[in-house]
């Protein structure tokens, strides 16, 4: 048997992602955890932050849950049906640097979760970085531009 | 193709056997039978590739009390598993102090193991008895090929669930309830995929390379076998083997099982399409299939673990995953 035969053999017997109900999922989660953050945020005002505190303030306690629920075992339960919807906010970011700390622990403090803490995030540090960086050199040539105009 | 077969001269028996299993394999359908499993998944042990250790010390220990045996009994060791090494197999079986033969046949370590150690009895002259242990951990393997324990993503519904699961068998000398009679090792069949969570596909390929390559070698009518009982094929796999099989060999499609849909519980578990890793069928094997032939329920069944050969190194490189099926056949002792 070819492999282009066995490649097919495979797809067809593969069932697909189900990207509906997956959506759904993630944006009833992700837009829940939008909301937690959003009520975080006024709580935060009424006792009397700047919006620019309030936001730092959020991220932080964002941060802080994920982590948590992470060290309870609780956050990749949830993940499991939220997908996306928990992946992509700075929960995801949390329980990524916060699972693999876990895991390396038991290989010591320097090798093992130094050396491998963001093993997961480490792409999202790395391309943000350098996007980061694109972003600016754009922001710069295009307010050169408009000066010189 | 020929003489892939080995007769084996000498009657070999299972003299006992034992699984083990973590908190999954205890909600499965074959929780029941299991000889001991620990809920926690920690054997009380620190990290999860000790535990997975003293899984596998709990495995073979239980199946040599079963029989009154002691370690020294034992003259030799042929055990495996997932973990980078098999450090978990030499770890765990470091204090008995026999000759151990440490094998890596990925998923297919269970029936890889006992087809050596029935081979070293077979051509041995005074080699009377010794043990064939398989171990694989869920924590530890995902901790190694996939990603943290903790961490959230959702997996691909092709994906499977590795397994938490020891399994320790006893092979001795003479005839008894459970007898092996034949092996063939399996070759090394490309998959045709490099996605690593669908590893059921990649080596359904090589199960059917294995299971017609038996039919046709030994000429052996369909009809005298029970079972044709694969390892972890799951259910993406199995379906492309069922596919293949009805075209090759009409009718030994219906004979076919996997262990790694008879594990966990394919609607309430989680495990997408099914469980993998060698403590699968080794589980399996001990708990479910050995009673069944020592009951005489079943009498002849072919049984192959089937192994993704691949490392986290050589997915992340575009490397296909190439598949193993090595072949044991297995027969009830009793006389009908």
């Amino acid at each position: 048997m070819d492999s282009k035969a066995k490649k097919q053999l495979i797809k067809k017997h593969s069932p697909s992602t189900t990207i509906l109900k997956n959506s759904i999922m993630a944006f009833i989660f992700g837009g829940g955890i939008c909301v937690i953050g959003q009520l975080l945020s006024e709580l935060y005002s009424y006792f009397g932050c700047d919006e620019k505190t309030c936001g730092i303030l959020v991220t932080v306690t964002l941060i802080f849950i994920a982590a948590l629920l992470t060290g309870l075992g609780i956050f990749d339960k949830i993940a499991r049906h939220a997908g996306a919807g928990t992946l992509v906010p700075v929960t995801g970011f949390s329980n990524a640097v916060v699972s693999q700390a876990m895991d390396a622990k038991s290989e010591g403090y320097v090798m093992g979760v130094g050396a491998k803490i963001y093993t997961v995030a480490g792409p999202v540090i790395l391309y943000g970085l350098l996007s980061g960086v694109i972003y600016g050199l754009i922001y710069y040539i295009y307010r050169t531009v408009e000066q010189m105009i | 193709m020929k003489n892939r077969i080995t007769k084996l001269k000498t009657p070999i028996h299972f003299r006992s056997w034992a699984s083990v299993g973590g908190y999954e394999e205890r909600r499965g359908p074959l929780g029941d039978k299991f000889d001991f499993c620990d809920t926690s998944d920690k054997f009380g042990q620190k990290t999860w590739e000790i535990a997975e250790a003293e899984m596998g010390r709990i495995a073979l220990n239980t199946s040599l009390s079963k029989v009154g045996l002691s370690h020294t009994d034992l003259e030799l060791l042929v055990a495996g598993d997932l973990q980078n090494q098999c450090v978990a197999s030499s770890t765990g079986l470091s204090s008995f102090g026999i000759p151990f033969l440490g094998v890596y046949g990925a998923c297919s370590t269970c029936t890889e193991s006992i087809m050596m150690l029935s081979s070293f009895i077979d051509s041995s002259d005074n080699m009377k008895i010794g043990a064939a242990l398989t171990t694989s951990h869920n924590s530890a393997a995902e901790r190694q090929f996939r990603t943290p324990v903790e961490y959230g993503g959702q997996r691909a519904p092709t994906a499977q669930w590795t397994s938490t699961a020891a399994g320790a068998f006893l092979l001795e000398r003479g005839r008894g309830d459970v007898m092996i009679t034949e092996y063939m090792p399996g070759r090394i069949i490309d998959g045709s995929t490099a996605d690593g969570t669908n590893m059921g596909g990649a080596m359904a390929f090589s199960a059917f390379d294995s299971i017609t390559a038996y039919f046709e070698e030994s000429g052996e009518d369909i009809h005298n076998i029970d079972y044709i009982v694969t390892g972890d094929l799951g259910k993406v796999g199995s379906d492309i083997l069922k596919e293949l099989l009805s075209k090759e060999l009409p009718g030994a499609e219906r004979l076919h099982t996997d262990c790694g849909l008879l594990l966990y519980d394919m609607k309430n578990q989680d495990a997408h399409s099914g469980a993998s890793g060698c403590g699968t069928s080794a589980s399996v094997l001990a708990c479910h299939f050995l009673p069944m032939l020592a009951d005489g329920k079943l009498r002849r069944i072919l049984f192959l673990s089937t192994g993704a050969l691949m490392s986290p190194s050589s997915l992340l490189q575009g490397e296909n995953i190439y598949g193993i099926a090595p072949l044991i056949r297995l027969e009830s002792g009793k006389e009908n």
